[in-house]
């Protein structure tokens, strides 16, 4: 049993932070590690990734966005109600090392998760500046958490309500047009959004990473529901991930098996809430 | 007079009770055990087909030396309990061996009466034994008794890494000697492959979890969702206090075939497959939460027992047809010979000399397996015939496949823990004596070390390495 210490709506109703009390997991978790979690005893397991960690105080931070059974389940724990199952850290951390200039783009509940990623990025010195983007501005996070270490947000909005109107690949573009020293570029979001900032950069030649979101089971190299490929080649985004090089990520091979259970998940979360609704 | 093969002539050999059983067409729509057990009748008659030879040579075809003439000599004189003691000195999980284990190329292949086609049925026989001693109370006072003989040491702390038959089996050997013992689980379940791999009617959940409650009154500690090498690392153990570690992860990393079409949505690996059903019981969704993947006509490629369980479970959750795809013959499968009969019976149909070429798909979804027929060549080094493509090809039409060719060593551990040296397959290197790894006092054992391989083997594995855990920690 995992306590949850604080309990936040970034976005009411929608977009959910829970700070946990996990010391074990926050003395080992690194940017680009991940939990697996499972709510109740009829439960399933999902992947969520750290967005922050503090080992001192022995907490996690994770933010999902409501999509489905579990997460609707989460949404309802309250602060010092507890998470039946949380084990982690999984994955390999992102690969971080001083390399001057990094550029980290976060779209949705990607945001959350790059943010770990940008700050081990400002930890080792590098220059960080992040281009997060969402349909709207209320739809947003982070980015007074981001703008402590980085040296610039750019925001994007689809409807310019906030920043630049426009995708973040748009403000991407604008960006390493104007700083040729980019080293390389971090994308953490939507597969169509990875996907385009991995064609963007691919011709400039700038190293870029992709943090994979697919689906898992056991989250420990057990199952391969997780399987990914990689510059033709089979990974498991469990354990060799969830990070890998962007410009090798088959990204419709990912988007067509993040597809495998969509209506059974919709069977499953009507079901749910249905019985909540009798409750 | 102790001749090799003993006087038939002299006492007429009755045939071997046969093991009652759910018939194939009730069973193949349900999830309750096949074999339902002896009663004490049938075991007692059965037990009286034992010849108590002078020189057993059962005893050395088990890999952890059950004294199988010892156990059944008790059960002729109808004392259970005298039996399960006999069983229970070297066999840590006997209701799980006696329903999982290979008998037909272990115990009884070893039996004097194998020749003559009718061993005794030493598995049924030691199931029996631990069911009806678990159903007893004297299972608490057993428990008690082993207590007293033995002060726990609290100084004497040992971890065990992952919770499947060679870590419970070394748990339960260092604990009852009084070592005060830590079982470290990834998954939110204790058990490994005994919970998530095999299917509940081939061994009930609540036997798993029997054997388990037992250790845990022997003062076992069972950490879930804890995976060592990553969120505490190997060695960081000592410095927590443990004297010694037990690595036993198992070899639970799926192989897929590397053929076109596998990433399509309904391609699964039988690890998926089978923990989706027996850890996460998807076959009760939407009453549980986790996703069932849905199939009419199934197909499982593989022949061991993983293969078997994939497609009996398959049929179970309602497949129109299941078909077993092997690239040799029904007599190279690597299975228990029982599982491939129970298949057949249950009317999976089985397709030999097919190896799959390529999956095909539509709108990114599985619609066929494309296979080549083989022919059987030469032996290979594993001394069965070795399958020869023939060029041909034909397409079988299927919505969901289940992979269950084998697997891997789990890497999570072997790459957090850089100072375990491994063989050239990947497994941990270990002393073969005594079981430890190149790390002093962090001992390994079970399908880390061998690769797939059986429960009892695992549990003979760990029964030899806790007994050098044991010595070096000054327990025995």
């Amino acid at each position: 049993m995992t306590l949850i210490l604080r309990r936040r709506e970034i976005i009411a109703g929608q977009t959910i932070e829970l700070v946990l009390h996990a010391p074990a997991i926050a003395a080992k978790a690194r940017p680009g590690h991940f939990v697996i979690l499972r709510v109740h005893p009829e439960g399933e397991r999902i992947p969520l990734t750290i967005a922050d960690a503090d080992a001192q105080a022995g907490t996690i931070t994770l933010v999902f966005l409501v999509v489905g059974t579990t997460t609707a389940l989460l949404a309802r724990l309250q602060e010092q109600e507890a998470i039946l199952d949380v084990c982690g850290p999984l994955g390999q951390p992102t690969p971080i090392r001083p390399v001057g200039e990094v550029v980290c783009v976060g779209g949705g509940t990607g945001i959350a998760a790059m943010h770990h990623i940008a700050k081990g990025h400002a930890q080792v010195g590098n220059r960080v500046t992040a281009i997060i983007g969402a349909r709207t501005a209320s739809l947003l996070l982070f980015e007074e958490e981001l703008s402590r270490f980085c040296e610039k947000v750019i925001v994007a909005t689809d409807d310019g309500s906030r920043g630049v109107r426009g995708l973040v690949t748009d403000a991407l573009r604008g960006h390493l047009a104007a700083h040729p020293g980019v080293a390389e570029v971090i994308a953490v979001g939507p597969v169509p959004m990875m996907r385009a900032v991995a064609e963007l950069t691919r011709p400039l030649g700038i190293s870029t990473v992709a943090s994979l979101n697919a689906i898992m089971v056991d989250g420990m190299g057990m199952c391969g529901a997780c399987r990914v490929r990689v510059g033709g080649v089979i990974r498991f985004a469990c354990v060799d991930g969830p990070d890998f090089d962007a410009h090798a990520v088959d990204f419709d091979e990912l988007a067509a098996r993040l597809r495998a259970f969509v209506s059974q998940e919709r069977q499953s979360y009507g079901c749910r809430c249905a019985c909540h609704e009798r409750a | 007079m102790d001749a090799g093969v003993p006087a038939m002539s002299a006492r007429k050999l009755r045939p071997r009770v046969p093991m009652p059983m759910q018939p194939p067409l009730v069973r193949r729509g349900n999830f309750t055990e096949v074999a339902l057990g002896y009663s004490l009748e049938q075991a007692v008659a059965e037990a009286r087909r034992c010849l108590q030879c002078k020189k057993p040579t059962c005893q050395g075809g088990c890999p952890v030396e059950v004294d199988c003439k010892g156990f059944i000599a008790h059960l002729v004189h109808r004392d259970v309990e005298g039996a399960f003691a006999v069983i229970k000195r070297t066999n840590s999980l006997p209701a799980v061996c006696g329903r999982v284990c290979p008998q037909e190329k272990q115990c009884e292949r070893a039996c004097k009466l194998a020749p003559t086609g009718e061993p005794v049925a030493i598995g049924r026989l030691e199931r029996f034994v631990a069911d009806t001693y678990y159903a007893s109370d004297a299972c608490a006072s057993a428990i008690a008794a082993a207590k007293q003989c033995r002060l726990p040491r609290e100084d004497v702390r040992v971890a065990c890494v992952g919770s499947g038959p060679s870590s419970l089996t070394a748990a339960g050997f260092l604990a009852a000697l009084g070592a005060q013992v830590t079982v470290f689980e990834g998954l939110h379940e204790v058990g490994g492959v005994l919970v998530y791999g095999i299917p509940e009617f081939r061994l009930p959940k609540s036997i798993v979890a029997t054997e388990v409650e037992h250790l845990r009154r022997l003062g076992v500690e069972f950490r879930t969702n804890w995976v060592v090498g990553q969120t505490v690392g190997l060695t960081e153990l000592f410095h927590q206090g443990y004297r010694a570690v037990f690595v036993g992860t198992g070899a639970g990393l799926p192989q897929f075939l590397g053929i076109p079409g596998e990433s399509l949505l309904g391609v699964y690996s039988a690890n998926e497959y089978l923990t989706r059903v027996n850890l996460m019981r998807a076959y009760a969704f939407p009453r549980y939460d986790t996703p069932l993947p849905q199939g009419r006509y199934v197909t499982v490629i593989g022949g061991g027992n993983v293969a078997m369980d994939a497609a009996r479970t398959a049929l179970r959750l309602g497949a129109q047809e299941v078909t077993v795809v092997y690239r040799r013959t029904q007599a190279e499968m690597p299975c228990r010979a029982e599982e491939l009969e129970h298949a057949l019976e249950e009317g999976i149909r089985v397709r030999e000399l097919l190896a799959p070429v390529a999956f095909e798909g539509q709108d990114g979804w599985l619609s066929g397996l494309r296979v080549e027929r083989m022919a059987l060549g030469e032996p290979d080094e594993s001394g069965r015939r070795r399958p020869v493509p023939t060029g041909e090809t034909e397409v079988l039409a299927t919505d969901l496949c289940i992979i269950g060719i084998g697997t891997g060593p789990n890497p999570v551990l072997l790459r957090a823990t850089p100072g375990l040296r491994l063989n050239a397959r990947g497994y941990i290197d270990v002393d073969p004596t005594t079981g430890e790894t190149s790390i002093p006092m962090v001992f390994a054992g079970g399908d880390i070390v061998t690769g797939a391989a059986t429960v009892v083997l695992a549990m003979g594995a760990g029964r030899r390495a806790a007994r050098e855990i044991a010595q070096r920690l000054g327990l025995i």
